[in-house]
């Protein structure tokens, strides 16, 4: 047994594959989010005007129509702002509305404050802006000609990778387009305002960082941060597209609710949500490397050239985390990995799931597949060459992946689950015989980096209170979207007091009970907010525990808490009960729990230092078959194994890589964002942007944890699992390459992400002359 | 402003009497007029399935079905649905496989999966992949929702006998 094995084995909830605190409330419609909440009377409605063109001096903006439109009682300009005109997370780039500059298509130019939504979003297509047109940047291309970028150049690494890549017997290079990805919510960006005394607001926001929302808002209406609260029960999904993204709106809400002294909604429609709020970045990425003929890297020089859009919003952590993970799990003995932040005149790309560490990890499987194919070796084989192991542990900025074992267990035990190398020498045979319809086969690993590479925000509060019949009130910083965080953190309050869960009330997130917290993302929620919330159940816990101690005249270390009692030996008491007499004895039972992760810390001016606590693995096995007349393609199976350290909970966690893989499926293969020559977004409806359906899921889709305790000290032992199972799906990319790989044995695969059907034809006709079959 | 035009129909059946804007939908009228806020917006586009409702016990959009539409008729939602028991063993097995995350597309994924189930029989999982696919879920994956649907297309079929 394992030290804390005796500790697991105790927990009632912990460990358990409990349903979502809010399943049984789900599956009855009943669980409102922000936009089922009983609107107030009077409430109003607020839609927003858009820019007509994505680059342009603004030379007047007529509103009359709109003013007098029928069901308006208000129109809100940039000169309306009491406060600040910014609602960027720290840049001060981010106008609300726009004055002069208009930098993207859709841009927020005024909002209409009207009795019903219907009336809004009308009146809000009558404003007039006259304009004198600028030609628009567009893409990466457009930028470097521009010399255009929203933050500095950055770049880290080691050695002299460009005389190595000389010096190696092979080299290679090549040019790599990674697309971007819409979110997609299904709840989409929603906020209400309700004013109250003193000019405060109270906003109801569908958002991940309600801190920020709060700030934003303040900021706006030129307020102390008291005078605003947000709050936040519940999102209808996020994904990082309500990290930074939704205090434009709940700051255009709160505007609308001051000037108006009415509680004022504002829900974008989809268009506008899809138009008018950032993206996954997308990159172009050079790159060259030189390895020996087994295919062991010695050297890799990279440079990524993100589009961020017109401003820096979260670009800055976002490209850092794409570099974080260019080297995806090999070691790179020299190595440079730099970077360009690129404006263009679109909207401003933000946070998605991974945050930027996909596109680092795809290039470089890319990378690695591009090597394999030219030495005529499995690409699985190169890979376990260049997997980091002992003595080759260090990765480009510094820090010691001291886990690789973990990783290469996953990789190990997935080959053969998935009987790797059996299909691979099928899907050969298969192959030479099968003309039109070719299969491949793909197999690659996450290791994904686990804290915020900002390192002050590694750090959470929690606010547990225990009422004097003994239920719970539980509070923390951390936000709901679905992802499970309330229901594995009210598991841990309820272990740590030894009750039932039926007797932690989870409420909702409020910038009133717990300040100054961080946004829910990075895959830290559970790992932060667990803890907070352990430490503070725990404070209360040891008060209770002596008072108990003290009226039995024992020492509290004799104090056990179990089974909703309260036990010394086979003595006893109800834990209502002992709740009750610590409020007799004025013992408090309230308290403010803080964690803040120990061990990270990272120096960006020096590009060295331990950025992450730990890494999470996985691996992940893909085959798929293309049709080399259509580019059609289908996913025939796919077996998955991924490390959750000790899960919380192993039923949301499943759930988690379940839902990851497919998303990530999505970005790589369907989901299409396109940019006209005027930098209007073309697919800014589900009728033109497609993400999976039901159908596109493998039929045979085999998920498995790899639960080995964390090496740290994490929650309960447990790992983050928000992001990294997005990742797994690199590998049905990489099995759409070696498919393609297989129409010319020894040539490069010319094909970007997405995959979709034109990309894939386009790769045939590529490698195959265009002469077809 | 537009006049009102008078409607009268059954909601989980209760007759409804209400004037309402002739460009008004039916989930938003459910929504707005009836506080029933299962019947979820996604998109308005008659896309993603969240605002799924039976018409006539009919599986509709009500995101494309216009309020003045349903005159006459009978419109049931989740409220309904879940009051009357009928989907109380599919909701049951969404919970259990944790087919449901941020619970969005939840309503819309139980109406259009009962309304396979009441084809009878066991469908295969291709059956119901496809039967699913015009619900969008961004959560889940789909594989949840898919073997909850399954697990209780066989435990009706092995309750039938
Ligand atoms: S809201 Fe009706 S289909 Fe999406
Ligand atoms: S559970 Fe979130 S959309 Fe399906």
């Amino acid at each position: 047994m394992q030290p804390n094995d005796a500790e697991a084995a105790a927990l009632r909830h912990v460990h358990k594959p409990l349903p979502h605190d809010s399943a049984v409330k789900h599956v009855q419609g009943s669980a409102p989010y922000v936009d089922d909440l009983p609107e107030p009377e009077g409430t109003l409605h607020v839609a927003v005007g858009r820019a007509p063109i994505a680059r342009a001096r603004l030379q007047e903006l007529d509103l009359k129509a709109v003013r007098a439109a029928p069901g308006v009682v208000a129109v809100l300009t940039a000169a309306d702002i009491p406060g600040r005109n910014d609602v960027s997370p720290s840049m001060g780039d981010d106008p609300m509305f726009v004055e002069r500059e208009i930098l993207f298509h859709a841009q927020a130019l005024f909002a209409v404050v009207a009795t019903t939504r219907e009336a809004a979003r009308r009146a809000a297509l009558l404003g007039i802006a006259k304009t004198t047109a600028l030609k628009p940047r567009v893409t990466v291309e457009d930028a470097l000609a521009a010399d255009a970028t929203v933050l500095p150049d950055y770049a880290f690494g080691r050695g002299d990778p460009a005389a190595e890549i000389e010096r190696a017997p092979h080299r290679l290079g090549g040019t790599f387009r990674i697309g971007g990805q819409e979110h997609f919510y299904l709840e989409g960006q929603v906020a209400l305002a309700i004013p109250g005394e003193d000019g405060s607001v109270h906003v109801q926001s569908s958002t991940q960082h309600p801190t920020e929302v709060q700030h934003v808002v303040a900021r706006v209406l030129g307020l102390p941060d008291a005078f605003v609260t947000c709050e936040v029960r519940r999102m209808g999904g996020a994904f990082g597209g309500k990290e930074s993204q939704a205090t434009q709106w709940a700051a255009i809400a709160a505007l609308a609710a001051r000037a108006t002294g009415r509680p004022c909604k504002l829900r974008l429609d989809r268009d506008d949500d899809m138009a008018m709020t950032g993206k996954r970045h997308d990159f172009r990425v050079d790159w060259q490397v030189g390895f020996d003929d087994e295919g062991r890297i010695a050297a890799l020089d990279s440079l990524f050239l993100a589009r961020c859009g017109y401003s820096a919003d979260l670009s800055q952590g976002v490209v850092d985390r794409t570099m974080f993970h260019a080297d995806s799990s090999y070691f790179l003995p020299a190595v440079r990995i730099a970077s360009r932040r690129l404006k263009t005149d679109t909207v401003s790309n933000t946070a998605f799931r991974g945050f930027g560490g996909p596109q680092g990890m795809l290039a470089m499987e890319r990378v690695i597949d591009a090597v394999a194919w030219s030495l005529g070796k499995d690409p699985l084989d190169v890979r376990r060459l260049n997997f980091y192991a002992a003595g080759r542990d260090v990765t480009p900025y510094g820090m010691t992946v001291e886990d690789h074992a973990t990783g290469r267990r996953i990789l190990d035990e997935l080959e053969e689950r998935s009987d790797y190398r059996a299909r691979r020498a099928e899907i050969a045979e298969f192959n030479a015989r099968s003309t039109i319809l070719k299969r491949g086969i793909a197999l690659t690993p996450v290791k994904f980096g686990i804290s915020f590479t900002l390192t002050r925000l590694n750090q959470a509060g929690a606010l547990v209170h225990v009422y004097a019949d003994g239920s719970i009130h539980l509070n923390h910083g951390g936000t709901e979207m679905g992802q499970g965080l309330n229901q594995k953190v009210a598991q841990i309050v309820a272990d740590e007091f030894g009750v039932g869960l039926e007797r932690v009330r989870i409420t909702a997130t409020s910038t009133g009970k717990v300040p100054n917290t961080s946004p829910t993302a990075a895959s830290s929620g559970s790992d932060l907010n667990g803890m907070a919330a352990r430490i503070a159940a725990r404070a209360i816990r040891d008060r209770m525990a002596a008072q108990a101690a003290s009226e039995w005249g024992v020492a509290p270390e004799a104090i056990e808490f179990r089974d909703d009692r309260v036990f010394v030996g086979n003595d006893g008491m109800s834990f209502a009960e002992l709740a009750g007499r610590c409020c007799a004895a004025r013992v408090p039972l309230s308290e403010a729990g803080h964690y803040a992760t120990p061990k990270v810390a990272w120096n960006r001016d020096e590009g060295t230092g331990r950025p992450f606590f730990y890494f999470a693995y996985g691996a992940a096995c893909s085959e798929v078959t293309i049709d080399t007349m259509t580019g059609e393609m289908r996913l025939d199976r796919v077996d998955v194994l991924h490390d959750v350290g000790r899960s919380l909970n192993p039923a949301i966690d499943i759930g988690q890589i379940e839902g990851g893989f497919v998303q990530g499926l999505g970005w790589l293969t369907t989901e299409e964002l396109v940019y006209d020559a005027e930098g209007r977004l073309r697919t800014h409806a589900p009728s033109t942007y497609k993400i999976p359906v039901a159908s596109d899921v493998p039929a045979d889709f085999r998920v498995h944890l790899h639960q080995e305790p964390n090496r740290e000290d994490t929650i309960h032992r447990s790992k983050a699992v928000g992001e990294p199972p997005l990742m797994l799906a690199n590998s049905v990319f990489c099995a759409i390459a070696d498919a393609l790989h297989s129409l010319a044995p020894g040539k490069p695969v010319p094909l970007d992400a997405p995959a979709t059907p034109e990309a894939i034809l386009k790769a045939v006709e590529d490698l195959t002359g265009g002469i077809g079959f | 402003m537009t006049a009102t035009v008078s409607i009268t129909l059954t909601v989980n059946g209760e007759t409804v009497r209400a004037e309402v804007p002739p460009r008004m939908h039916l989930a938003d009228f459910l929504r707005e007029r009836l506080a029933l806020t299962g019947t979820h917006i996604g998109c308005e586009h008659g896309v993603c399935g969240a605002c799924t409702v039976r018409l006539d016990g009919e599986i509709v959009r009500g995101c494309l079905v216009l309020a003045v539409q349903a005159n006459g008729m009978s419109v049931e939602t989740v409220e309904g649905a879940s009051d009357s028991g009928e989907l109380q063993d599919l909701q049951d097995a969404f919970r259990e496989r944790n087919a449901l995350q941020c619970g969005y597309c939840t309503p819309g994924m139980l109406l259009t999966a009962q309304e396979l189930l009441a084809k009878g029989g066991v469908p295969d999982r291709e059956t119901i992949r496809e039967h699913m696919s015009g619900n969008y879920c961004r959560c889940t994956g789909y594989q949840a929702i898919v073997d909850a649907v399954e697990t209780t297309a066989r435990n009706r079929a092995a309750a039938r006998g």
